[in-house]
């Protein structure tokens, strides 16, 4: 039982850990709480709903049209609303974040009905095995492994290639880094691409779960994500993942041995957010903005 | 010189509460309901459109918390409004607690409570937040927004869950609405007026020189919340006394977007903006019902699409944000218009 829970945990905590990792990125980057970003999620799911029951594609194929038309959006958004915005007070640009967001669901809502389509989820993903004396679905035990492998993608382009190491050049300071003869609002447009490209894969990973999307599912989950970024420390891209765990492990743990609780169980996120910003505001992996990054 | 500009700025204000008070005594006496209505709504949303002004605009700190502000007060007062025995028949879902049924007290009285409520909360939030950075006001703001719903729904024996509070006394009128919203104004621009109204643009222009300079910002953007969360509940209160009954739907996100898009339409950090946005944005909305309606574009019939509204707003949002970020009035004030124009005629 206890362990079931755990798995579960660390499933819903992956998912979390993989939208944290676009927040993470682009508050390192632009210092921009992207509010944007669970509904880009959203897409995602919904890009994935598409491709499976409209157009008939398999299940891979979907997903990766998916992450592909999530990255488009992403680098779009930066693009059309973000970047005009650079040298402006930080405030139009949150201002700009919000009226993205509230399109998005509301364009989804009014084009494609508020009300949840059942996300065709593919026969093996739902098969359940027997994996060391502990049944489950197998999408709890994919999605963990995929999380892990993705992070370790990120971790490479991060401190492995020239386009990591400008982003990383980036968070310090965005003046030098064009001086430097890099082109900085290339990077950032390629950062809201990888951010957007991993919150598809976490919209999926949502679609296949509870199977089915709607528009306003990336709201609650966007705001859950933004909340593990911080608690693990915001700018860096482990501490995304941590803090998702952590947040994802603490949902299921609770509900699992107080049920009574469980209409409350979307504010634990909120209040770790406010604990950690009381006693420890740089975040568990405790790394100081001003020095080091990422 | 400067004594006659203080006698302008004096004149200005007596004219100003003369107008206004004019003014809802004449509309009390000569428009129909349905005017009187949009009215009563426009003088609410001058309240928390100015109030919300002070903390997004004018101390420049992006927070996200109307909704749930105006929740608390709506609630309390709605709690207290209430007579006992119309409380009593209402809670289906579980019994209330015992005191929640003799609570009561008179409409001033629950108006200042929901405030002092909201308030009380404000200052509980402004502790881990502004000692950070301001960052993260929006995103700890927009959370708090959505507890506040969570605990409505939650809490049956206080706030009867998902079914609200109906029957509240309708005690709000144009005299209420619209004499709060004129005291509302006042007391803003006097803050803003004031060296702690300095404070907070100082903040906003550029913090650190802020705290080079000796400015407590801490208080600065304390007092601003605290400030506009007083505002919020007394108008949520007032709202629950026009609509006489509220449910936690009322209060999502949308009612902040609302007030977001009416400042920054009006010019954020200017009061004169926050009211004649305010107009524009309460009469806009009315005009647009057409687009949640069925529409017959060029002869192709559309169905109704609810929502549509909503589509265009954050639209607008977006577009003001890229092209016209001053809004109406910029940071100016009506005051600063009159100036300007005096000297341009010398």
């Amino acid at each position: 039982m206890f362990m079931q829970q755990m798995v579960n945990g660390f499933s819903l905590g992956s998912m979390y850990a993989l939208i944290a990792i676009g927040y993470t990125m682009v508050y390192g980057v632009l210092r921009l709480i992207n509010f944007a970003h669970g509904d880009i999620m959203m897409v995602g799911g919904f890009l994935g709903y598409f491709g499976i029951a409209v157009l008939g594609l398999p299940f891979g194929a979907a997903v990766i049209l998916a992450i592909v038309g999530s990255a488009l959006l992403g680098m779009a958004s930066d693009r059309i609303a973000y970047r005009p915005l650079r040298s402006a007070p930080k405030i139009s640009l949150l201002i700009t974040a919000i009226g993205v967001s509230f399109f998005l669901e509301n364009a989804f809502n009014v084009f494609f009905g508020g009300v949840p389509r059942a996300f065709p989820v593919p026969a093996y993903l739902e098969e359940v095995v027997d994996f060391m004396g502990l049944t489950m679905p197998v999408s709890a035990i994919i999605v963990p492994i995929i999380t892990a492998f993705l992070l370790a993608i990120i971790l490479w382009v991060l401190f492995k290639t020239k386009y990591g190491m400008a982003i990383r050049a980036l968070a310090f300071d965005v003046g030098t880094v064009n001086l430097m003869g890099i082109d900085a609002n290339r990077i950032i447009t390629l950062v809201f691409g990888i951010g957007s490209a991993l919150a598809a894969v976490g919209g999926i990973f949502w679609a296949v779960n509870y199977p089915s999307v709607e528009p306003m599912m990336g709201v609650l989950v966007g705001l859950k994500a933004f909340a593990a970024a911080v608690v693990g420390g915001i700018g860096s891209v482990g501490g995304a993942v941590l803090g998702g765990l952590i947040i994802g492990f603490t949902e299921v743990v609770v509900i699992a041995f107080f049920p009574e609780l469980g209409g409350y169980k979307d504010a634990f996120a909120f209040i770790f957010l406010i604990l950690i910003l009381l006693f420890k505001p740089t975040g568990i992996l405790g790394i100081d903005f001003e020095k080091s990054r990422f | 010189m400067n004594t006659l500009m203080l006698k302008k700025e004096q004149w200005l204000k007596i004219s100003f509460v003369a107008i206004t008070v004019w003014f809802i005594w004449f509309s009390n006496s000569h428009f129909d309901e349905y005017t009187i209505r949009i009215l009563n709504n426009i003088a609410i949303f001058i309240i928390l459109a100015v109030s919300y002004n002070l903390i997004n605009g004018v101390t420049g700190q992006f927070s996200l918390e109307p909704n749930g502000f105006v929740a608390i007060g709506a609630y309390v007062a709605a709690l207290l409004l209430t007579s006992p025995e119309a409380k009593q028949y209402q809670y289906a879902i579980v019994d209330p607690y015992p005191f929640v049924l003799t609570l009561h007290a008179n409409f001033v009285v629950a108006l200042l409570l929901g405030g002092a409520f909201a308030a009380t909360l404000a200052a509980c939030l402004s502790f881990p937040v502004f000692r950070v950075r301001g960052d993260y006001l929006a995103i700890v703001t927009l959370g708090f927004g959505f507890i506040i719903k969570i605990l409505a729904i939650n809490v049956p024996e206080v706030t009867n869950g998902s079914l609200g509070i109906n029957d509240i006394p309708e005690f709000s009128n144009l005299y209420w609405t619209g004499g709060i919203a004129m005291i509302a104004v006042i007391v803003v621009l006097n803050i803003i007026n004031s060296k702690f109204g300095r404070a907070m643009k100082a903040v906003r222009d550029d913090e650190d020189a802020a705290t080079a300079m000796g400015v407590n910002t801490f208080k600065a953007k304390t007092l601003a919340f605290c400030t506009s969360a007083f505002f919020e509940g007394v108008g949520g209160g007032l709202l629950a006394a026009l609509l006489t009954s509220i449910s936690p739907d009322l209060f999502d996100f949308f009612f902040t977007f609302q007030l977001l898009i009416i400042i920054v339409l009006g010019g954020l950090g200017s009061t004169t903006g926050a009211i004649i946005g305010t107009v524009l944005v309460m009469g806009g909305s009315e005009w647009m019902r057409f687009l949640d309606e069925p529409m017959n574009l060029l002869g192709y019939e559309t169905t109704a699409m609810p929502g549509m509204r909503m589509v265009v707003f954050s639209l607008g949002l977006i577009l003001i944000m890229l092209f016209a970020r001053e809004g109406v009035m910029g940071k100016r004030e009506l005051t600063d218009l009159l100036k300007w124009r005096r000297k341009g005629g010398k």
